[in-house]
């Protein structure tokens, strides 16, 4: 049932083969060592997973391969440039947006997707795209200052 | 790199627990009991096996049943070459922020930033056992022991420095890792470090009269340190255990039973065995299979699942539990202080009392749903065992693979990567002895990381709980009797801190349907939940103000500190004066002390907390921002319990095991948060992970109470 997909993560192109219906999160993962983005929940439910497919916010535990396949992809792991923390990251830091950390890179993500469609967000906007991140630790306080840090300097 | 070695018997640093737990904390059996291979079995019996232990080992292991301060410094510390001092403990960071402390601690003491400090936790091959991470204990245990031996070994440092630079002790001035007298001699940290002599330096214990910074010049604690490991956080470098990736390795995956009870009658492994690259192993009532990557792993194990078949026993469904749990409750066991506690002649105060309250309270069981599930990488080489997983307590994991697999101390390594969620939820070792023993069938690296459902089903919960208040008021409106009774749930903070002329205790223990364990702040929750609900019924009883109504059965003191805080911040009375809908509560648990106000809203059948306000009191503040952050996610976190979280069951299955049907708290769900935070300098620093999660559920059922003018008795609270 393997078949050979061509994702782009974070500008390089990897040339994968697996099953179609293998979900995205798995081969970041597994197949290219790409750890940061994060397993949760596996039905779409908490955003750990969350990376940007063609400039969208996406949950890539619910998203096959067979979706995937010729997309350009952007994880956790592409968003600094060497040293240079994005300001999303770095707002993170500023405004304690972590406990645990686990959440993190989904939440980075996901505002990171938002404050680039709209890079001056609302807080009611800010609180609507990102209530479907889960923090366990509940740091949702810091977290949505730390969205609120990073679109008022974007 | 530094030439000092450092070696020691794992095994010789162990402890107890401290007595933290409740009684339905583990005491379980193992849930595997693998067969025993032909060495093993050999071993077992003793026949024709030499067993060899060295008289340096025995030695120490006769050392570490001293008195903690005993232990040499060079096994808490380590200098190098670089001018960085490694620290190690055993405990581990889940979010609480026990990194970023305990790298302060150790900065203070030994006069270095941050930067210097580099900190090593929950390796059971190099990190004294400072116990396992619960009971909020890292603050007041290990950061003092952190702090002396740091102090110590400063002191050392000095003496060690004087000779060299031939002066006296007194002349040395130190800091920030350079020292210098008044000759004009110099030296350094990492000078020092490389003299072999040092080690010898380092081998004796901290003395008693070890002298630590006084709070009032503390330059490192009390300052709000940024957490250590944030930019390995944001980046996704940072390896959380789901994330450890070793050379070679496997991903593995585990039968599990049917329902709660299962025992499996039958299944055939052909089909998963067929599979390209699979593995697939029984043993006793374990099954599982090792694919080549996680998805194929799941395939494997689903195949072997078509054919399963199982015996499955009768399991209570949730709908009775309330009724299961009185129906069974024991006569005693129940708390972890015995059969609790009797004053006056509470049967006489009930049968005089000039208003009575008989109030019935419950608790759901709840989960602590950690955002990474259980995790393990498992690697087996010439029979050690090397395992990184997630647990809050690494010596218990240790033991477990021990056991598990017969070995000897020393044939198993655990290492604790910073975790992704705790919670106490994370105190056993499931998913290390699994992939340990799939490593062994496969002859590979094994990662195995469980499921949302697994983790919803298999892992344990905040125990449920009934419990039942009996108060009197006198003519005055004053408490003369207080029987409180906690069915299944546990005895922390079930004194009450209200001053009643005579009383009861009882902790019960009862038939528990699901497997039980600790929990943020254990049973005070519960127990402080319906004490605090009663408190408000019995000042409607007695015509009075909530607030007033608590504060007249309160002497001063740090819990009063606390509600007149939250109290003049909230504007108490304002609110109540305005016919707003407010809540209060307060309690203390674990030596800290919280008082919250909840302002809500009851809108469509649907209840919308509008504001809370929290104060905390924990003695002296080590760091202000993640103390914050603490109180902050508490709060979150206890209004998930509060408004929402319930795990229900039925026919030995979780009904709602996934983030989908299980709902916890989202960013939608913050009001305005203010928190309070109290500075008492003037008393030790006690952990704060805990009890400020303990106040705002009775506070938002006063609101709702206030804004509904009914009672609402259960957690979560249903309208």
């Amino acid at each position: 049932m393997a078949s050979t997909f061509t994702i782009r993560v974070n500008g390089r192109q990897h040339a994968v083969v697996t099953d179609a219906d293998r979900p995205l999160l798995d081969v970041l993962r597994e197949d290219l060592g790409l750890t940061g983005t994060k397993f949760g929940c596996g039905e779409g439910a908490c955003r750990a997973c969350t990376v940007i497919l063609d400039g969208q916010a996406t949950q890539s535990c619910i998203t096959t391969m067979a979706t995937a396949a010729d997309a350009e992809i952007e994880t956790i792991e592409g968003l600094a440039s060497g040293d240079q923390l994005h300001p999303v990251q770095q707002a993170f830091i500023d405004q304690s947006g972590m406990q645990c950390g686990y959440c993190v890179p989904g939440q980075i993500m996901s505002a990171t997707a938002l404050l680039r469609e709209d890079p001056h967000a609302t807080r009611e906007k800010i609180i609507d795209a990102m209530t479907g991140n889960l923090c366990r630790c509940c740091n949702y306080g810091n977290i949505l200052a730390a969205v609120e840090q990073a679109a008022a300097r974007e | 790199m530094s030439n000092q070695s450092r070696e020691f018997d794992v095994s010789s640093l162990r402890e107890e627990s401290p007595a933290e737990f409740e009684r339905y904390e583990f005491r379980e059996p193992p849930r595997y009991v693998f067969a025993a291979d032909r060495r093993e079995f050999v071993g077992a019996l003793g026949a024709g096996l030499v067993i060899l232990v060295s008289p340096q080992g025995a030695q120490a292991q006769r050392e570490g049943r001293q008195a903690r301060r005993e232990e040499r410094l060079a096994d808490r510390l380590h200098v190098g070459v670089d001018g960085v001092v490694t620290v190690f403990t055993s405990k581990v960071e889940v979010g609480q922020g026990a990194r970023t402390q305990i790298t302060q601690a150790a900065a203070e003491e030994l006069r270095l930033p941050m930067e210097q400090i580099r900190l090593v936790m929950a390796d059971t091959a190099s990190c004294p056992d400072d116990g396992g991470t619960a009971g909020s204990r890292t603050t007041p245990s290990t950061i003092p022991r952190v702090r002396n031996a740091c102090a110590a070994a400063r002191a050392r440092l000095v003496e060690f420095a004087a000779a060299k630079l031939h002066a006296e002790t007194s002349e040395v001035q130190y800091d920030g890792g350079a020292f210098s007298v008044p000759s004009g001699a110099a030296t350094t940290l990492g000078d020092l470090a490389a003299d072999r002599k040092l080690i010898e330096a380092l081998q004796a214990p901290p003395a008693a009269d070890v002298e630590i910074r006084s709070v009032d010049s503390w330059q490192v604690l009390g300052a709000p340190a940024p957490k250590v490991g944030a930019v390995a956080i944001v980046t996704g470098r940072h390896r959380y255990p789901s994330d450890v990736q070793v050379q070679g390795m496997v991903y593995g995956k585990v039968l599990r039973p049917a329902s709660y009870g299962a025992t499996l009658k039958d299944a055939d492994l052909a089909p998963a065995k067929a599979m390209d690259g699979v593995t697939a192993v029984r043993d006793g009532n374990f099954v599982g299979c090792t694919a080549p990557t996680s998805w194929r792993a799941a395939q494997a194990v689903e195949a072997i699942a078509a054919t399963a078949t199982w015996d499955r026993p009768p399991h209570l469904h949730s709908d009775r539990l309330y009724e299961h749990l009185q129906n069974t409750a024991k006569a005693e066991g129940g708390g972890r202080r015995g059969e609790g506690r009797q004053w006056g002649d509470w049967q006489a105060a009930l049968a005089a009392a000039r208003k009575r309250l008989q109030s019935t309270y419950r608790v759901a069981y709840i989960q602590h749903a950690p955002m990474e599930p259980r995790a393990a990488v498992a690697q087996w080489q010439d029979g050690r065992l090397t395992v990184w997983t997630g647990t809050q307590q690494p010596a218990r994991v240790h033991s477990e693979l021990q056991n598990a697999f017969r070995l000897e101390a020393t044939d198993v390594r655990v290492i604790v990567p910073d975790t992704g969620g705790g919670f106490g939820g994370k105190h056993t070792g499931e998913a290390a002895v699994e992939a340990a023993r799939l490593a062994k069938a496969a002859g590979k690296p094994t990662s195995l990381r469980w499921t949302r459902e697994e983790e919803f089903t298999w892992a344990y919960f905040r125990p449920a709980g009934v419990i039942e208040i009996d108060a009197a008021l006198d003519e005055s409106g004053r408490l003369t009797a207080w029987d409180v009774t906690n069915i299944n749930s546990g005895g922390s903070a079930i004194d009450s801190p209200y001053q009643s002329a005579s009383g009861r205790t009882r902790v019960l223990a009862a038939d528990a349907p699901l497997r039980q364990g600790s929990y943020r702040a254990l049973a005070s929750t519960a127990n402080n939940f319906a004490r605090e609900a009663a408190m408000d019924e019995l000042a409607e009883l007695a015509n009075v103000d909530p607030l007033d109504f608590r504060l007249a059965h309160l002497g001063p003191g740090r819990l009063r500190d606390v509600l007149v805080a939250a109290t003049d911040r909230f504007d108490w009375r304002s609110r109540r004066a305005a016919g707003r809908s407010a809540g209060v509560a307060c309690g203390t648990e674990k030596g800290s002390f919280v008082a919250a106000c909840v302002e809500a809203a009851v809108v469509n059948n649907t209840i919308r907390v509008t504001s809370i306000c929290q104060a905390y009191e924990c003695g002296a503040i080590q760091n202000p921002k993640n103390l914050l952050s603490q109180v902050q996610g508490c709060i979150m976190m206890g209004l998930g319990g509060a408004l929402r979280e319930e795990i229900r069951f039925a026919d030995g299955q979780i009904v709602n095991p996934s983030f989908s049907s299980y709902q916890v708290p989202r960013m939608d769900d913050l009001p305005d948060l203010d928190v309070v935070l109290l500075n008492r300098q003037d008393l030790p620093s006690v952990g704060a992970g805990e009890t400020p999660i303990i106040a705002v559920a009775p506070a938002l059922a006063g609101a709702v109470f206030a804004a509904t003018g009914k009672r609402r008795r259960s957690l979560p609270l249903q309208i």
